[in-house]
């Protein structure tokens, strides 16, 4: 009850704000669509990016989002009074967890279905493996976005964390060299990012016809370091403070 | 006994707001927490909610440690800087806060039109004034009609004749035997008070009915009496 009202108050504000919906829904369409154009007669290329693109960008939308709205309830003092309230630390994370994934869900579906119907996007594996996929992703910006929230100040400070969390991931998640032609200490920084596995994720999607033990194995990944997230951000979330 | 605050020490940062602070509320009746500004009345408020890391000391709300959760749907507190979302409209955020409490659109609505934000339900926070922000938050502490009322200075900033209301409405609920806490640094609304608790650097200056302090400071001015106490603690010190 706690919580459908948590996810309902969430998503109630999200639907005040129709510049962001805008954003969240646009934006990802609107940069695959300059990748089609970036690789213009090379389909394979634009498949392969594409594809990594659909993981990555909830991931980076949905992490400043969350980041900077947890930071909000922080600053603005209605944490420290839903902490007087019969509210659960587990409520307000799975909340924000359950009220963004909704929207990234549409996020995902939308770019998804552009990039497949418009601009003729191609993957041996279905459409929705690479939806469950995106969105896995984009929970996972979530988890992130609730425990960097903690250790930010300031707006200002918040979306500083965006280059710091994002970049080393998407560097390093195999799009721009393969994973196996790393040097070790690279690759095993880049064995440690989660993005690397949904990134993964996604190509065996792009070269496989049926979901492979690969896939699965790196969506556990993924789902497994979102519960770490979670359970580092709910350590964050103290009801007494200095 | 509904608060019982004893021995309480906080530090905020290196600075000690509470030092060895001990102070009883009783059962109902509006009880006005008077001092400066930084004289510690937020901390000791957060404190009796249970949201302030305390140092050393107890705070006991109605028999229980007081942020344990027994208290959670008992009593309601108002931040000294409106803590209502921005984003979301007044009946909005009323409605929220009632359902953390499992009640409906109806409580929610009261508590609206307790604080004369009838006219107002329908608008964002965000284009509210300063003073219907403050009272739209109000709201959202009186929405669970608690049994122990935490109103960190509510009457800043609002005009005289809704400032009578809101005082004329923290009474009805004392008469129904809530417990309310309303700290201030106006000292004329000390008047309208059962008991007041003068602090000021952390310490008790006086406790007792508004008549009772300004007889034992021999004055019939508050703000004289308040001065004449402290200058009197200064002197036996």
């Amino acid at each position: 009850m706690i919580l459908a009202s948590t996810i309902c108050r969430i998503l109630t504000q999200l639907r005040h704000d129709p510049r962001t919906i805008a954003m969240i829904i646009v934006v990802p369409t609107v940069l695959i669509t300059l990748i089609y154009f970036m690789y213009e007669g090379q389909p394979h290329v634009f498949d392969r990016v594409a594809l990594t693109m659909l993981g990555v960008f909830p991931f980076i939308v949905m992490f400043l989002i969350t980041s900077i709205a947890m930071l909000r309830e922080r600053t603005t003092g209605t944490l420290e009074r839903l902490f007087t309230t019969p509210v659960g630390r587990l409520d307000l994370l799975f909340g924000y967890g359950i009220a963004f994934g909704l929207a990234a869900a549409a996020q995902a579906a939308v770019a998804a279905g552009f990039s497949y119907g418009v601009l003729g996007m191609r993957t041996a594996g279905s459409i929705g493996l690479v939806i469950l996929i995106a969105v896995a992703n984009a929970v996972l910006g979530v988890a992130l976005g609730l425990l960097c929230s903690a250790f930010a100040r300031t707006e200002f400070q918040a979306v500083q964390f965006m280059p710091l969390v994002v970049a080393p991931q998407l560097l390093l998640c195999g799009l721009f060299v393969p994973r196996v032609d790393m040097a070790g200490w690279l690759r095993a920084i880049s064995d440690v990012l989660p993005m690397s596995y949904s990134v993964e994720a996604l190509t065996e999607v792009g070269v496989h016809p049926e979901p492979t033990g690969i896939m699965w194995r790196d969506l556990a990944v993924v789902v497994g370091a979102i519960v770490v997230a979670l359970i580092l951000g709910a350590a964050t979330l103290r009801r007494r403070t200095a | 006994m509904s608060i019982e605050v004893r021995d309480l020490v906080v530090r905020r940062g290196r600075r000690t707001v509470l030092d060895g602070f001990s102070c009883v509320i009783p059962q109902g009746g509006v009880t006005g927490l008077l001092g400066p500004s930084g004289s510690g009345k937020t901390t000791l408020m957060r404190a009796i909610v249970g949201v302030q890391v305390v140092a050393s000391g107890t705070v006991t709300v109605l028999g229980h440690p007081a942020g344990s959760s027994p208290l959670r749907s008992r009593i309601g507190y108002l931040t000294q800087a409106p803590s209502v979302y921005a984003d979301l409209t007044v009946a909005e955020n009323a409605r929220y806060f009632a359902s953390l409490h499992r009640l409906g659109g109806r409580a929610a609505d009261e508590a609206i039109e307790a604080v004369g934000l009838g006219a107002a339900r329908r608008q964002l926070v965000s284009q509210l004034s300063g003073g219907q922000r403050s009272r739209a938050s109000l709201a959202c502490a009186l929405v669970s009609c608690p049994e122990v009322l935490v109103l960190d200075e509510p009457t800043v900033g609002q005009d005289p004749v809704l400032r009578d209301e809101l005082w004329d409405h923290f009474r009805r609920l004392a008469a129904d035997g809530a417990t309310v806490l309303v700290s201030s640094h106006v000292m004329d609304e000390a008047n309208r008070c059962d008991r007041l608790l003068l602090i000021r650097e952390g310490a008790v200056i006086a406790d007792g009915a508004p008549a009772a302090v300004k007889r034992s400071a021999g004055t019939e001015d508050l703000d004289q009496a308040f001065l004449t106490l402290i200058r009197r603690r200064e002197v036996a010190a």
